[in-house]
């Protein structure tokens, strides 16, 4: 099936080659990081993850667009979405991969990789994030490669294809899970220290990872003879809604703990993101950036009539999809470390090559997605 | 005594498994040549702790004394990079407010809000940055030291995220040529990429040595000894004047004690 | 059958397999000598019996698991007295045990370790951690 990604038209190859460039200035800039070491990062010793940790954070909740198309496909049998489960799992591929990147070039001595499988350290939850994400990522090449192989071929699937499958499901829920874990069980950071990190995660998870899904099926559709078809839209505007409400609400309630309990630790860092603290605001405008689109995406969503047009409401997944991403890409991990254990500020800001490495993993990302769904609709073109 | 037969049976049979076991012990030690001990000369403890007397440090000290810090930091060969952003250290100082922040009544004398307190890894029995840690290249020793392996350190910074008393330094760039004191030449500098922190000295009490900054301090303000024995001098100082901890409700179980 | 531009094909030929057979036939010739390795050094020199930790040959071919196994020792178990199969004792360490007979780290380790064709970078970077020996070159 592969040869599929090789011909396309101009629109395909240009689009890949801008992909490349990106990518290619991504690699120089990352070459520099390699000689140089973080040092040429915006990292500093108080602030010791940024923008790498938050992109691997953000995108793992993308991953969890496959689920949310092969839970209802596959347990409740809503065959709606048997058009588009390729879609989400082949999206989950693409953000699994940046998450390894991401993970990989945030560290120090990256030669050393293979000490996290040589020494396996069970007590550690990134061992077990490393474990579930790698996991996750080849639960999805095995199902989507042979569901979409046996789409071409015109037969069913092999049956061994059908346990994976349900594994993926609980699969995909450890990935948020553990990835909250990560944040959630560390003594003395505040921001992170809440019972509910990952059932915010999930939310937020089940909400930019459908929300990025319509847009793509919108461009697929537009660019393409595939059409995923208007009711699996519908179902997946549904759980967005859901899923939005759900996260603007537990953002609300770190809100109100924090503030009516009037504990310093706890609203330090909430302080910080949205009105800055002791006049340190870098982030401000970036959160209520958050604010003004989550409260716009969940407006829109809300009236029928918006999620039946569809301009309105690749305009409302956008908002969620970006208010989301602002929520876990930019703000969660800094303002974890802010203020640090010894309550002094001391501010982060991506450096340019850090940024580059950022946006070059971005299009690995999107780079490795062209290609997949390319495969994927030539199949579905083909078939139909 | 309300010992019945099967008390006396029970411990009876233990006693004699204990005594075949040591048999089987010397039996392997005999045909085994053992290859690697101690150092006949080492301190050991079964659990290393300090205890800082900042009043001794500020009555007795000159002002501005940086003993502790310049003593550790040679030994270490750790480099000052000469910036907050990248900075590196294992024993410094800090105001009241940060050292116990939330601790503050607004209140204290103007010498405990103004006066240097010094800082250092806790050495906590309950270490979040050992447990956090993905190849256990920092972990803990029988004899309470936290310790890093530089060996085996991927870089990852989890244990940084972990730390609740920011003792962890990242080694942003190379630090060879920011050492400003002078080398050490028994002991290894760190390279760009690993994380590291105050080790205790553990290869100063392997040597039969107290450790550096204790040693240094003129005021003897740094208490060093085991926290289990009840006749150290940790133990004597800690009984006799009133202590506190660092951030005691994070359940950490820090092994530094401040007398303040 | 003609052969259209034989020669160039031929002659590309040739330079390809010379190229692609470089590695084997250059070091190769250089092969040879194996490299004197320095033993004259003040604490060596001062040895009554001249022996190393184990035998020579174990040395030779287990130096890296020895120092492997000093530094588990070492930093993981606290341990750092070597007591050798014939009674000896060492301290466990790079710098202050191997380094002090061995204080000549250019004309030894490395002139071997270059001789073994083990990359520039790969060994040496226990030295970027530990300090080798000062030398007079
Ligand atoms: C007490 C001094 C001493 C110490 C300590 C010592 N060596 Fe040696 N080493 C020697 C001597 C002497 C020889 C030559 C032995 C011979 O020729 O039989 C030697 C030989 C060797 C050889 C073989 C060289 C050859 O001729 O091919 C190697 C490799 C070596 N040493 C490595 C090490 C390493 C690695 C350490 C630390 C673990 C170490 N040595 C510690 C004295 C020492
Ligand atoms: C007789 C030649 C010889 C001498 C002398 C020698 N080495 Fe080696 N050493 C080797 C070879 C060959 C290897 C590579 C083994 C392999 O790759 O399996 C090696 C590997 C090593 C390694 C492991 C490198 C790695 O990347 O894992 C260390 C450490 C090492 N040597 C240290 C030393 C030190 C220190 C000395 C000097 C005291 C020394 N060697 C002297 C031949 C030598
Ligand atoms: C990241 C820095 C770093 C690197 C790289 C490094 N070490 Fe170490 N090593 C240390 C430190 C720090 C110690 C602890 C010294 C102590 O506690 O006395 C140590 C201890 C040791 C010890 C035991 C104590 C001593 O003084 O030597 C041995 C043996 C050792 N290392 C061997 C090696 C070998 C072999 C390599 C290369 C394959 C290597 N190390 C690379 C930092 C490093």
């Amino acid at each position: 099936m592969l040869e599929r990604a090789l011909t396309g038209s101009t629109r395909y190859k240009r689009l890949l080659g801008v992909l490349l460039v990106f990518m290619g200035l991504g690699f120089a800039a990352y070459l520099t990081q390699w000689n140089r070491g973080l040092t040429i990062t915006g990292l500093s010793r108080d602030v010791s993850w940024g923008l790498y940790i938050a992109q691997f954070t953000f995108l793992v909740g993308v991953a969890a667009s496959a689920v949310m198309v092969v839970l209802p496909y596959y347990l409740h049998d809503i065959k709606a979405f048997g058009k588009i489960t390729i879609l989400g799992e082949f999206l989950a591929i693409a953000a699994c991969t940046m998450c390894a990147l991401f993970v990989l070039v945030d560290m120090g001595k990256p030669m050393r990789l293979l000490n996290i499988f040589i020494y396996p350290t069970p007590n550690s939850i990134l061992f077990w994030d490393v474990i579930v994400l790698n996991g996750y990522l080849l639960l999805n090449i095995f199902i989507g490669w042979n569901v979409l192989e046996a789409e071409r071929k015109g037969t069913h699937y092999p049956n061994w294809v059908k346990p994976l499958i349900y594994l993926s499901i609980p699969w995909a829920v450890s990935i948020h899970t553990v990835t909250a874990f990560l944040y959630a069980g560390l003594p003395g950071r505040h921001y992170w220290l809440t019972a509910i990190m990952a059932a915010r995660f999930l939310a937020s998870a089940f909400c930019s990872g459908p929300a990025l899904l319509i847009m793509l099926s919108y461009l697929v559709k537009k660019y393409s003879k595939f059409d995923p078809g208007k009711e699996a839209i519908d179902k997946l505007t549904t759980i967005m809604t859901y899923s939005m409400l759900i996260s603007v609400f537990f953002v609300g309630l770190e809100f109100f703990t924090a503030f009516y309990s009037n504990i310093p630790g706890e609203m330090d860092s909430l302080k910080y993101l949205f009105i800055g603290l002791d006049g340190h605001h870098n982030l401000v405008p970036f959160m209520w950036l958050f604010a003004i689109l989550a409260i716009s995406g969940v407006v829109l969503l809300l009236n029928p009539n918006v999620r039946k047009n569809e301009k309105m409401l690749l305009a409302a997944a956008a908002c969620v999809f970006f208010s989301m991403y602002i929520e876990k890409g930019v703000g969660l991990i800094v303002a974890g470390f802010i203020p640090n254990p010894l309550d002094q500020v001391h501010e982060y800001f991506p450096s340019l090559p850090e940024i580059m490495i950022a946006l070059g993993i971005w299009a690995t990302g999107f780079f490795i997605l062209t290609v997949l769904y390319k495969i994927a609709i030539s199949v579905k073109e083909e078939v139909a | 005594m309300e010992t019945g037969r099967r008390n006396f049976l029970k411990i009876g049979g233990l006693c004699t498994l204990g005594l075949g076991s040591l048999r089987l012990v010397d039996a392997i030690a005999k045909t085994e040549e053992p290859k690697f001990l101690l150092n006949v000369q080492a301190l050991s403890a079964k659990r290393w702790a300090m205890a800082i007397d900042m009043k001794k440090c500020w009555e007795k000290g000159r002002p501005g004394c940086t003993d502790c810090t310049l003593a550790c930091h040679s030994t270490h060969n750790v480099p000052d990079i000469g910036t907050q952003k990248e900075e590196i250290k294992w024993i410094w100082e800090e105001k009241y407010e940060n050292v116990f922040p939330r601790q503050e009544s607004g209140m204290e004398p103007e010498a405990i809000r103004e006066k240097p307190f010094i800082l250092l890894c806790n050495h906590c029995t309950n270490a979040p940055c050992t447990r956090v840690c993905p190849t256990k290249a920092t972990f803990k020793r029988p004899d309470g030291i936290t310790m890093m392996d530089f060996h085996r350190c991927i870089g990852c910074r989890y244990c940084m995220a972990a730390c609740p008393y920011g003792a962890r330094s990242f080694n942003f760039r190379d630090p060879r040529p920011f050492i400003k004191t002078e080398l050490n030449t028994t002991f290894p500098t760190r390279e760009r990429g690993v994380v590291e922190k105050c080790n205790f000295c553990e290869e100063r009490l392997a040597a039969g040595k107290i450790p550096a900054c204790v040693e240094a301090c003129k005021c003897k303000a740094l208490c060093f000894g085991d926290l289990e024995d009840p006749k150290s001098d940790v133990r004597k100082a800690l009984a006799s004047q009133f202590s506190i901890r660092r951030k005691p409700e994070l359940g950490t179980e820090p092994g530094v004690y401040y007398v303040i | 059958m003609k052969m259209y531009d034989g020669k160039y094909i031929l002659a590309g030929l040739i330079v390809f397999i010379v190229l692609a057979t470089f590695p084997v036939w250059f070091t190769h010739g250089k092969a040879a000598p194996p490299p004197e390795l320095k033993l004259d050094t003040p604490v060596i020199a001062k040895m009554a019996n001249k022996q190393c930790v184990l035998p020579k040959e174990e040395m030779i071919t287990g130096h890296m698991k020895l120092l492997n196994d000093w530094r588990t020792q070492v930093v993981r178990d606290g341990k750092r007295m070597y007591v050798a199969s014939d009674g000896k004792t060492y301290e466990m360490s790079l710098q202050n045990e191997c380094m002090k007979c061995h204080s000549n780290k250019t004309l030894f380790c490395d002139k071997c370790h270059n001789y073994a064709g083990l990359q520039k970078d790969a060994d040496p970077y226990c030295w970027n951690c530990h300090i080798a020996p000062k030398e007079n070159k």
